[in-house]
C-alpha cells in the first residue's frame, strides 16, 4: 500500500504542477505566483537535501541563491543577452563559492555550523550592497530582461508570455527534482541518511564523513543557485535584499513547514508560505510581524510539518 | 624644505587619522562585545542562538528615547537596559523554554520571527525614520583639539563598556549565580542533579544577555541614531566575535570583538570599502589555522 501512496502522491504533484495555468486564475491567483512557488520550491527542496536527508543545518542558503541571481542578471546585461549562458554563469559562481567555503565549515556541526553559514552568508550581501559599480548597490541591477529561448527550430517566447515562462521553470524544476530523486536512492544518497541518523557510526563504518557533508553541501548549493538564476529571470531584477538572512530563513521555514523528512515537503512548503505573504502584505503593511509570528506558531505547534503530520495520522 | 615640512604634516595627519579610526575600531569592538558576550551567554548554557538580539538592543534604544523626558538622560540610562532584561526574561518563560533539548533548528527559527516581529513592532510603535536621541551637552564636545574625535560621550561609552564587562565578569565569578552559570556550561545534566533548579538558572541567564543587549542600544543610539533596523548591523560581527573568539569562553569573545572592531577600523584607512569585508576574512583564518577559535575548548562543538 504504502508504495502506490508515493506513486499517487508523484502523479498528483506533477499533475497539479502542469495543469496550473488553468486552474490557478479560477481560484483568484494568477500565473506568476505559481513561477514564484515553484522557484521557491527548488531553493527550498535544494536545501532541504542538506537539511532533511544529511541532517546539516544551514542558515546561508540564501547567499549561493543570491550568487545564482547576480550571475545570471549581470551576465545578461554585461556580457551576451542569453538566458541559458546566464544560467550556466549564474550556477558555476554558486557551486563554486560554495565548493571553497565548503571546506572551512564541513568539520563544524549544529549551531557551530549554522552560526558559520550565516555569517558566511552575509559576506556575499554586503558584496552585493558595496560594489556599486558593478552590482548596483542598494538598487539591485535592473535594466535588462530575460531573452526568448532559441531552440533552433522553434522559438519560445518566455519573456512575453507568462505561461511559457511558468513552463519553463516548471522544466527546469523537473530536471532538478529529478536530480535529486536519483541522488537520493543512490548509494550516495543512502549514505547521507546514514550519516543524519548516526554520525559516529557512520565514521566506524569507515564513511569519510567531512567529505560526504562537503558533497552534500555542494550538491545543495548547486540547486539552490539554479532556483536563484530562475528567480532573476522571472523578476528581470535582483537587489540585495533578496539575498539576506532573512531569505535563508524563508527557505528554512518552508521546508520545515512542508515537512523535512519528506521529498515534496518543502514545495507544499513553499505553496503555503507564499501564497500567505502575498494574501498578507497586500491586505497590511505590517506583514512582517504576521510572518513573524508565522514562524514563531509553526515552531511551536507544527515542528513535522504538513506532511509530516498527515503521515503520522496514517500510521496508526 | 618644504617637502618635509609636507612629509611631516602628511605624516602626522596619517598617524593621527590612524590613530582616530584605531580608537573608533575600539569603540565598535566594544559594542561587538557586547553584544556578543550576550549571546554567547545564552549560547552556551542553553544552546540557542538568539537572532532576536539586536531586536532587543532596539528596543533599549527606543525605550530609552520615551524614557528621556521622564527620567533625564541617566535615569534611562540605568532604568531601560532593566525593562529590556525583564521582557527578554517573559520571552524566555513563554517560548523560549519550550524548545530546549530539541534540534537547534527550532529555537533559531524561533528566535528569527521575534527578530521579524521586533523590528516591524517598533516601526509600527515609533516609526520608521530615524530619531535623533539627546547626549548631554557636556558630553558631546570633543575633549581636545588635536585630538577631535576624543569627544566626552566615546570615552564615557567605553568607560562604561568597560564598567558591565567588569561587572558581569564579577558576577561570573564571585557569585553563586555566576558559579552555576559557569558549571552549567559545562555540565547542565550534573548541575541539575546536584540541586540548582535549571528552569531558573536559564531563566535568569537569559535576562542577564539581554540586559547586556539593552544597554548596548542605549549607549548606541547616542552614537547611531535611532532605526527599527539599528541592530542588524551589529548582529553579523557580533556572531563572528564569538567564532574567533571561540564558542563556549567569553574571554574569547570579549577579545574577538575588540579584535574584529580594531582590524575593521584600521582597514577603513587603508581601503574603506574593505572595512566590512576583513572581519570576514579574519573568520576565515581562524576557521581554517584553528576551527574552535582562540579561545574555544576543543570538542565542544
Amino acid at each position: 500500500m504504502p508504495r502506490i501512496d508515493k506513486r499517487a502522491g508523484d502523479i498528483l504533484v506533477w499533475a497539479l504542477l502542469l495543469t496550473a495555468p488553468f486552474w490557478m486564475p479560477a481560484v483568484g491567483s494568477y500565473i506568476e505566483l505559481g513561477s514564484h512557488v515553484v522557484v521557491y520550491a527548488l531553493a527550498a527542496m535544494a536545501l532541504n537535501f542538506l537539511l532533511g536527508y544529511t541532517g546539516v543545518l544551514s542558515f546561508g542558503h540564501a547567499a549561493y541563491f543570491g550568487l545564482g541571481a547576480y550571475g545570471t542578471a549581470m551576465t545578461i546585461k554585461y556580457l551576451y543577452p542569453s538566458t541559458p549562458l546566464g544560467m550556466l554563469v549564474g550556477v558555476v559562481v554558486g557551486t563554486v563559492a560554495a565548493a571553497i567555503i565548503g571546506p572551512l565549515i564541513v568539520r563544524l556541526r549544529g549551531v557551530y555550523f549554522a552560526m558559520c553559514t550565516i555569517a558566511f552568508g552575509q559576506v556575499f550581501y554586503y558584496i552585493a550592497f558595496q560594489w556599486r559599480s558593478a552590482t548596483g548597490g542598494d538598487d539591485g541591477v535592473s535594466a535588462w530582461t530575460r531573452v526568448p529561448l532559441d531552440l533552433g527550430f522553434t522559438k519560445i517566447d518566455i519573456l512575453n508570455n507568462p505561461q511559457a515562462f511558468y513552463y519553463f521553470v516548471v522544466a527546469v524544476f523537473a530536471v532538478c527534482a529529478a536530480a535529486m530523486a536519483f541522488l537520493l536512492r543512490s548509494p550516495f544518497g543512502r549514505t547521507l541518511l546514514a550519516i543524519r541518523e548516526n554520525e559516529r557510526r557512520a565514521r566506524f563504518l569507515g564513511i569519510p564523513v567531512d567529505r560526504h557533508i562537503w558533497m552534500s553541501w555542494v550538491i545543495s548549493c548547486f540547486f539552490v543557485s539554479v532556483a536563484g538564476t530562475l528567480f532573476a529571470l522571472m523578476n528581470n531584477f535582483i537587489d540585495p535584499r533578496a539575498i539576506r538572512w532573512d531569505q535563508s530563513g524563508n527557505f528554512v521555514i518552508m521546508a520545515v513547514l512542508g515537512g523535512m523528512r519528506s521529498f515534496w515537503g518543502p514545495l507544499i512548503g513553499s505553496a503555503i508560505f507564499l501564497v500567505l505573504q502575498d494574501y498578507i502584505s497586500s491586505h497590511t503593511e505590517n506583514w512582517m510581524s504576521f510572518i513573524g509570528l508565522f514562524f514563531v506558531l509553526i515552531v511551536l505547534f507544527f515542528p513535522r510539518g504538513v506532511l509530516g503530520i498527515i503521515r503520522r495520522k496514517a500510521t496508526p | 624644505m618644504r617637502g618635509v615640512e609636507f612629509w611631516g604634516t602628511f605624516n602626522r595627519r596619517m598617524s593621527q587619522l590612524l590613530l582616530f579610526n584605531v580608537f573608533n575600531g575600539l569603540i565598535i569592538g566594544a559594542f561587538y562585545a557586547l553584544m556578543a558576550l550576550g549571546l554567547s551567554l545564552i549560547l552556551n548554557l542553553s544552546g540557542v542562538i538568539n537572532f532576536a538580539h539586536g531586536g532587543f538592543l532596539a528596543i533599549g534604544g527606543y525605550l530609552a528615547y520615551t524614557l528621556l523626558p521622564y527620567l533625564g538622560f541617566w535615569g534611562a540610562l540605568i532604568v531601560s537596559p532593566f525593562l529590556v532584561a525583564f521582557i527578554g526574561i517573559a520571552v524566555e518563560r513563554v517560548l523560549v523554554r519550550r524548545l530546549y533539548g530539541r534540534d537547534p533548528l527550532y529555537s533559531l527559527l524561533l528566535t528569527f520571527g521575534l527578530a521579524f516581529m521586533i523590528e516591524d513592532g517598533t516601526r509600527f510603535i515609533w516609526g520608521a525614520q530615524s530619531l535623533p536621541y539627546q547626549i548631554p551637552t557636556w558630553l558631546a564636545v570633543p575633549i581636545s583639539a588635536d585630538y577631535f574625535f576624543l569627544t566626552g560621550y566615546r570615552l564615557f561609552m567605553m568607560t562604561l563598556v568597560g564598567a558591565a564587562v567588569i561587572g558581569l565578569f564579577l558576577i561570573l565569578n564571585y557569585t553563586r549565580l555566576g558559579l552555576r552559570i559557569r558549571a552549567g556550561t559545562l555540565d547542565l545534566e550534573t548541575v541539575s542533579v546536584l540541586g540548582v533548579n535549571v528552569r531558573v538558572l536559564r531563566n535568569l541567564n537569559f535576562g542577564l544577555g539581554i540586559y547586556l543587549a539593552g544597554l548596548a542600544g542605549v549607549l548606541a543610539v547616542g552614537m547611531l541614531g535611532l532605526q527599527p533596523t539599528v541592530g542588524d548591523n551589529l548582529i553579523m560581527p557580533s556572531f563572528i566575535a564569538i567564532i574567533v573568539g571561540g564558542l563556549g569562553s567569553l574571554p574569547g569573545t570579549l577579545l574577538g570583538g575588540l579584535l574584529i572592531g580594531v582590524a575593521s577600523g584600521v582597514t577603513s584607512v587603508y581601503f574603506p570599502s574593505a572595512s566590512e569585508a576583513v572581519m570576514y576574512v579574519m573568520m576565515a583564518a581562524v576557521l581554517i589555522v584553528r576551527p574552535r577559535g582562540l579561545f574555544g575548548e576543543e570538542g565542544r562543538f
